[in-house]
């Protein structure tokens, strides 16, 4: 501790929610990169990430820790776990693409249980029915007023991606929608 | 809450992801520096806005992010079709 020139605090260090059908937790620190390439680029990209970019805009792709989801026709949002060098393993890449590291930008959430889609309804206006929004779909979307990157990674569990100047309200949204006695 | 259909997500999605951002199909003109200050005005300022169907672009802000073109009805709101951005004016037909 004495020898860290700066300490590491999580927006969301130590809040959790727990009601009785469905919980909201911060997701630990994670490495991400904004992506943006055209076509031409993603199976070289492709190989150096030992994952397969999914070509339609919703998907997501998951391998080991690593997951990138599909956001528009040319970008993509590559999540791994804290401290992992994404960019690096793309430096060999000739292919044109652009990356940017996004890892302190983001904060994800963890919305899980019976209730946690109704939860995520109270402010996101799609359908979140698992036959339209089915297990690994994600988007942009919005969450009450912010911004927010979703991904269903279960039946029942959501992981919510927002800016962290946006942490605090999503996290107190979900909190508050969470409360609704219909959930 | 109206559903507007995003070519590129290939969805019918909420209408608070997307944005409205002016009149579609304008052509910048190739020779700006030679035009007299009213052409520039016609081209810069001057809209149509038609009562009826009218070509818009839109853009899914809250979304993939990309512009795209609609063919709407300023009477009802209704949109008639979306289609991405540098394809043609759509033959409407029956669809008016």
């Amino acid at each position: 501790m004495a020898n860290q020139i700066a300490l590491r605090r999580p927006v969301l260090d130590g809040l959790s929610v727990q009601r009785q059908w469905v919980s909201v937790k911060p997701a630990a620190p994670a490495s991400r990169i904004a992506l943006r390439a055209p076509a031409e680029s993603l199976s070289q990209l492709s190989a150096s990430l030992s994952l397969t970019l999914p070509s339609k805009v919703r998907a997501s792709a998951t391998s080991g820790t690593r997951t990138a989801l599909c956001l528009g026709p040319d970008e993509w949002l590559i999540i791994d776990a804290d401290g992992v060098d994404i960019a690096g393993e793309m430096a060999g890449v000739e292919a044109f693409y652009s990356a940017v590291d996004v890892s302190h930008r983001n904060v994800g959430i963890i919305v899980a249980g019976e209730g946690a889609q109704a939860a995520i309804s109270a402010g996101c206006p799609q359908d979140l029915a698992l036959r339209e929004f089915p297990v690994r779909a994600c988007c942009r979307t919005i969450l009450g007023k912010s911004e927010i990157v979703l991904q269903r990674t279960g039946d029942q569990e959501f992981r919510v991606e927002c800016w962290r100047s946006f942490a605090d309200y999503v996290f107190t949204f979900l909190q508050e929608a969470s409360r609704d006695p219909l959930i | 809450m109206l559903l507007i259909r995003c070519p590129y997500c290939e969805k019918d999605l909420p209408e608070v992801e997307f944005r409205h951002a002016g009149e579609a199909h304008l052509v910048r003109p190739s020779n700006i520096t030679e035009m007299s200050d009213a052409e520039f005005e016609g081209y810069f300022f001057i809209r149509q806005n038609p009562k009826g169907i009218v070509f818009e672009r839109w853009r899914h802000v809250h979304g993939c992010g990309r512009f795209f073109n609609a063919a709407r009805d300023s009477v009802s709101d209704k949109f008639l079709t979306t289609y991405k951005a540098g394809e043609p004016k759509p033959v409407l037909g029956d669809r008016e």
